[in-house]
């Protein structure tokens, strides 16, 4: 971008915005940085290992091996609108974590300062201050606690003090394991059990951190929490399981971001996020998705197979999903909601982009149980390149969720004549009390707007850029305003050189 | 990249079923074109493995009825007269058989598929068994190559002129099962209208194939009849060249199990496809419409439009797909589906999808579902309107977008008056 060339009457700032999003993907670096691994390969003395590592009790080394088990009986599934070669689950390692993490540093202070100097570069703080991708607040306004997390533990939680005082519990899941097991105990695998799906079996086996949230009855979280995820090391796969649990009258919002560096080896993720929601309780997740895609050539890349769902056991509780997916090489990835409470609601609002040799599979289930559930699908899915991004989505009228309701919208647009869009609803309606109403469209960016962008002076790319903001506004609209403002620039970045 | 079908899992329960049901069926050692085409098609057969309720195809439909040796129903079914006042040509098949003279005008020949097969060769052969095989490309659909293996009847429609008049096929039949398979071959410029009435069988099964050439016609019209125990599958695997037009629509208003599927393929440019069905469920019905259709030229426009009224536990199944090929530019493509719910044990179950690889294209879909307008519904009655009337005004009203699908405005008033009278009559 260095021999930019500029018309005269575009400004300056103009420039240097187009300049920063120009670059590819920003986050491709690596951290030079002495990793502990454990030897290549999944079998039950690695299980055990994980545990170790992690110093649990008996009860949890028994439900990994109990999921070990259970997965090895499993078949990986072929349904999702993906090609990839075979993964071999052998050839890689289920833990990686740095030297300097072996004895958990005592507080950030203690923290390798090459990690902390890691998250620095990629735009989060972890000293207690309150900036998030560039947004400087009074500090008093605007905080968010970080959990981060790399490769396979977690390196530190910030704001642990002001959030206890509120009584709220925001720490790493290994952590939450050796001091609040009753709670672990209580929820862990009640959303996402042992026995979901093949990579939420392989996760519940092997996941080695991530993050955990209780927010107790009455509380509502005084500042955002936030986990951010790295994969740093090579040919590991990174298995982190998030656990928030939304007591009666509680609510938080909770961020989640993730990078990782540009290999040329395919790296396997898979997650499991399982949120609990009581009475009147309501929680929104954000996600800002920006693993590597894997270059132009389709090399490399994340494989980003996530299991998230959301249980408003409560009545009267909400739940609010939102994603920006741009990033992976594949994803597979459908957070869900299970309307069982009476009067609750879930919303999923998503924009995927696929670019490139990107593949994208994601979607939402919505599942009514209770009464008077209501239920509201938003769905943005951008192809270029020549990548491939699928819609499949679930919503499901039992007999019992009399009066209940589900608006769900699908648009998808395509940019240039390789790539492709699907849609792949499934709408179940057992009951005539409950509405059900689905539409969905797919067309190509419209030329009377790109002209209009054009004759203002803006290049093609730039204004594919704005046409393709616009078309997901409804959904960039659902995000905390800081996610807001860097998912506004990585739609923009996604789409580097899908013009022309 | 355009992604390679996903055959489906072979167990063993899966290929033993296959091979059970394939005992009975013959080996087709004959010499004659037809018989080679059931060879062929008996081998798809074996090589798929029948469906079972864990296909992904059949997720909505438990597909024993039409795989179990035994077919459940064996009631008799009189013919019906539904077309009866149109001005038409009528063949009658019973029990699968063709009988009767066979209408000859010009422009229209038209042989029982029992004659034609005692031929060395014969036009029909390049369409028999063909059509239906390329539709397996991307979805498997092993009753159908039964079909085409097992029917020993049928009608070869060969037309080379726009026959003004519609020709109408009258089934019935005394009992147990039938295996039918019509091929409608139309040349360039042709036209026919076909109206199919009546069951050919207690356990029925029906494939269509239809090859329309530049520029030709087809408009095709289906009442099924108000037949409590019957179970039914049809095919219908269309193929479209330049400027064709297919139309096709189903009135369904009773009966057990209905499986119909729609196959048509856009070769052509400026082609048009519409397909439409509307259906009255009550009880023990189960109505699964399974359309695909694939635009593999520019400037076509499709257009899939269902309908479903269910009570007293009724369900409807809709699974419609529009495939949109790489350089399949300009494509208009719509898909609509919805349901009305007039109790509360009645289901509607739907997979209504988008697979787009062209990027100039229009296309949308909705599926929407819901009981009925209960403000509508008060109108009606503060005019006076009693309950069931108005139940059936607001029905009727609901099923209008399907029914103007009809092209022909005297065969959609018949179909009407035929509905009409069957709401009616329902208590």
């Amino acid at each position: 971008m260095d021999d930019l060339q500029v018309k005269d009457g575009v400004d300056a700032e103009t420039v240097e915005q187009v300049k920063a999003l120009s670059g590819e993907y920003k986050y491709g670096w690596d951290t030079d940085i002495e990793m502990e691994y454990a030897p290549k390969g999944l079998s039950e003395d690695i299980v055990r290992l994980i545990s170790s590592k992690n110093d649990e009790p008996q009860w949890m080394l028994d439900w990994r091996l109990a999921a070990y088990r259970r997965w090895v009986q499993l078949e990986e599934p072929d349904w999702a609108l993906v090609d990839y070669p075979k993964i071999d689950f052998q050839d890689q390692y289920y833990y990686a974590r740095p030297k300097s993490m072996v004895e958990k540093p005592k507080s950030l202070d203690d923290v390798d300062p090459k990690l902390l100097e890691t998250y620095n570069k990629l735009g989060i703080s972890l000293k207690e201050q309150a900036i998030l991708a560039g947004v400087e607040m009074p500090e008093e306004e605007r905080k968010v606690a970080v959990d981060a997390v790399f490769d396979s533990v977690s390196v530190g939680t910030t704001f642990q003090a002001e959030l206890k005082k509120a009584g709220v519990i925001f720490c790493s899941i290994s952590e939450a394991i050796k001091d609040h097991p009753e709670l672990v105990q209580k929820y862990l695998g009640t959303v996402v059990p042992d026995s979901d799906n093949y990579y939420a079996t392989l996760n519940s086996a092997v996941f080695s951190d991530g993050s955990f949230v209780y927010i107790p009855p009455g509380v509502r979280c005084p500042m955002e929490l936030s986990t951010y995820f790295r994969i740093n090391a090579e040919n590991t796969g990174q298995f982190e399981r998030t656990l928030i649990i939304a007591d009666k009258e509680s609510y938080v919002s909770y961020l989640e971001g993730c990078t990782a560096p540009q290999r040329d080896v395919a790296q396997l993720h898979a997650a499991v996020v399982e949120l609990v929601l009581l009475d009147d309780a309501e929680i929104k997740y954000s996600t800002v998705q920006n693993w590597f895609p894997g270059d132009e050539n389709g090399k490399g890349g994340i494989y980003n197979f996530v299991t998230k769902r959301a249980d408003c056991r409560g009545a009267r509780s909400k739940v609010m999903w939102t994603q920006v997916e741009t990033g992976s090489a594949v994803t597979w990835k459908y957070p869900s909601c299970i309307l069982r409470g009476e009067e609750s609601q879930g919303e999923f609002y998503s924009i995927a982009i696929a670019n490139n040799h990107q593949q994208a599979d994601t979607g939402t289930k919505m599942v009514h149980l209770g009464k008077n559930t209501k239920s509201r699908i938003v769905s943005k899915g951008i192809s270029a390149g020549v990548a491939q991004n699928t819609y499949r989505g679930l919503v499901s009228m039992h007999p019992k969720a009399k009066d209940s309701r589900n608006y769900t919208q699908c648009d998808s647009l395509l940019i240039g004549d390789k790539c492709g869009a699907h849609t792949v609803p499934y709408i179940e309606v057992k009951n005539n009390s409950s509405r059900v109403e689905h539409e969905a469209t797919t067309s190509k960016v419209d030329d009377d707007q790109l002209f209009y962008c054009r004759s203002r002076g803006m290049d093609e790319e730039e204004a594919v850029a704005l046409v393709v903001n616009g078309f997901c506004k409804e959904v960039l609209q659902a995000l905390p305003m800081e996610f807001a403002m860097e998912a506004q620039q990585l739609v923009a970045i996604s789409l580097e050189g899908s013009v022309g | 990249m355009v992604f390679p079908p996903k055959s489906t899992v072979k167990s063993k329960a899966k290929m033993d079923l296959t091979s059970a049901a394939l005992d009975q069926v013959p080996t087709f050692d004959g010499a004659g074109w037809a018989d080679k085409a059931r060879a062929a098609a008996r081998d798809r057969v074996a090589a798929m493995g029948l469906p079972v309720g864990r296909d992904e195809y059949w997720k909505y439909t438990d597909p024993t009825v039409f795989t179990d040796t035994d077919p459940r129903f064996d009631g008799a079914v009189a013919a019906s007269d539904v077309f009866a006042g149109a001005d038409a040509l009528t063949v009658t098949i019973v029990d699968g058989a063709v009988t009767g003279d066979l209408p000859q005008i010009d422009g229209l020949d038209i042989q029982s598929l029992a004659d034609a097969a005692t031929a060395d060769i014969h036009w029909a052969q390049d369409t028999f068994g063909v059509l239906e095989a390329a539709g397996q490309t991307n979805v498997e659909r092993p009753l159908a190559a039964m079909t085409t293996a097992l029917a020993q009847d049928g009608l070869m429609i060969q037309v080379t002129a726009d026959i003004p008049q519609p020709l109408r096929i009258v089934y019935a039949t005394a009992g147990g099962q039938a295996n039918v398979h019509h091929v409608v071959k139309l040349a360039p410029g042709a036209g026919l209208t076909i109206l199919e009435e009546g069951l050919a069988g207690a356990r029925a099964a029906t494939n269509m194939e239809v090859a329309v050439a530049d520029g030709a016609r087809f408009d095709h019209l289906r009442v099924v009849p108000v037949v409590a125990q019957r179970d039914l599958n049809t095919h219908i695997f269309a193929r479209l060249e330049a400027d064709a037009t297919f139309r096709s629509f189903t009135l369904t208003p009773g009966g057990a199990m209905t499986r119909n599927e729609a196959v048509i393929d856009i070769l052509g440019d400026n082609a048009t496809a519409h397909i439409a069905g509307a259906c009255l469920g009550d009880g023990d019905f189960h109505h699964d419409d399974t359309v695909f259709v694939t635009h593999d030229a520019v400037d076509c426009e499709s257009r899939q439009v269902f309908k479903k009224v269910l009570r007293n536990g009724a369900k409807g199944i809709f699974q419609g797909k529009i495939l949109v090929r790489p350089d399949a530019q300009k494509t208009d493509g719509y898909q609509i589906s919805q349901s009305l719910l007039l109790d509360d044990d009645s289901q509607f179950l739907a997979k209504p999808e988008l697979e787009i690889y062209a990027d100039d294209v229009a296309c949308s879909h909705g599926s929407t579902s819901g009981a009925i307008d209960e403000d509508a519904l008060f109108y009606l009655r503060s005019r006076g309107v009693p309950h069931a009337t108005a139940v059936d005004l607001l029905t009727l009203s609901f099923m209008a977008e399907a029914i103007e699908e009809i092209a022909d405005p005297d065969l959609a008033d018949i179909v009407l008056a035929h509905l009409e009278q069957t709401l009616s009559a329902r208590q």
